[in-house]
C-alpha cells in the first residue's frame, strides 16, 4: 500500500479514537483533548492530500486551523475552569443542570 | 527507505499515543498522551516535507502544555515525555535544516513557498486571524473576571 494512503488510514483512526474519546470518557479536560486529537486527525488527512495536490494553499489553510484551534482553547479552558471552580468536579454530570 | 521506517514509526507512535488517550485515566498522562501524539504528528508532517506546518504543531504542542500544567502532580510519564520532546525537537532541527539547504528543488509544502503564498495571497486572512486571537484573549480575560468577582 501506498504510504500516502496508510496516512489518510492513520488520519482516520486519529479521528475515530478522539470521537470515541469524546463520547466515552466523563472527564471535560480529556474531552477537550480528544477533540484536539480529532482535529489532529484532520489536518493529518489535509497535509497528506496537500501533499499529494502540490498546493502550497493547504499549508495557509492548516495554519489557520492551528489558530482557530488555538483561540477554542483559549476559550475553553476558563470555561472549564469556572464550572470546575463552581462544582468542585470534572465529570461531566456535575453540569447536567447546563443543558437548553 | 530511512525516511519510510522514521515515518512508519512516528505514525505508529501518533496512534498508540491516541490509544493512551483513551485508556489512561489520570488527566495529566492524558496529557502527556496528548502531546506524545502532536510531536509525532509533528515528525510525520517534518517527514513529508512540511516543515512549516511541523513548526506550528510543535507551538500548538507547547499550548496543549500549559493545558496539562493545570494538574499539580508530575508522574513518572513525564519523563518519557521530556526525552519524546527532545527526539522531536531533533528531528524538526534536521528537517529545518535539509529544508533550508540551497541543494535540492523547492517543494510545494515547504517553508519558501509557504512564506510566498502567505504574504502574496493570504495576508487578509492572516489580519483576520489576528484579531480572532486577540478577540478571543480578551473573551477568555472576561470570563476569568466574571469568575472572580463571582467567587471572590
Amino acid at each position: 500500500m501506498d504510504r500516502l494512503q496508510l496516512l489518510v488510514w492513520a488520519s482516520v483512526a486519529l479521528f475515530a479514537m478522539g470521537l470515541l474519546g469524546v463520547i466515552v470518557r466523563r472527564n471535560v479536560l480529556v474531552m477537550l483533548m480528544c477533540m484536539e486529537l480529532m482535529l489532529n486527525g484532520v489536518n493529518l488527512s489535509l497535509v497528506v492530500f496537500a501533499q499529494l495536490a502540490g498546493a502550497a494553499a493547504a499549508t495557509v489553510l492548516v495554519f489557520l486551523v492551528f489558530v482557530v484551534a488555538a483561540a477554542e482553547i483559549a476559550i475553553a479552558i476558563p470555561i472549564v475552569l469556572l464550572l470546575v471552580r463552581r462544582k468542585r468536579s470534572l465529570d461531566l454530570g456535575a453540569y447536567s443542570e447546563l443543558h437548553g | 527507505m530511512i525516511d519510510d521506517v522514521l515515518l512508519g514509526s512516528f505514525a505508529v507512535a501518533a496512534l498508540g499515543g491516541a490509544a493512551l488517550m483513551l485508556v489512561l485515566r489520570h488527566p495529566m498522562h492524558v496529557a502527556l498522551a496528548l502531546v506524545a501524539t502532536m510531536l509525532s504528528l509533528a515528525g510525520v508532517y517534518a517527514m513529508l516535507g512540511a516543515h512549516a506546518i511541523a513548526i506550528f504543531q510543535v507551538l500548538i504542542m507547547l499550548l496543549d502544555m500549559r493545558e496539562a500544567s493545570l494538574a499539580n502532580r508530575y508522574s513518572w510519564m513525564l519523563v518519557p515525555g521530556v526525552i519524546a520532546c527532545l527526539l522531536g525537537a531533533v528531528v524538526l532541527a534536521r528537517g529545518l535544516w535539509q529544508s533550508l539547504a540551497p541543494a535540492g528543488p523547492a517543494k510545494a509544502l515547504g517553508v519558501q513557498p509557504f512564506a510566498i503564498a502567505f504574504v502574496n495571497d493570504y495576508w487578509l486572512h492572516f489580519e483576520l486571524v489576528s484579531v480572532l486571537l486577540v478577540a478571543a484573549v480578551v473573551a477568555a480575560l472576561a470570563v476569568i473576571e466574571v469568575g472572580r468577582r463571582k467567587h471572590g
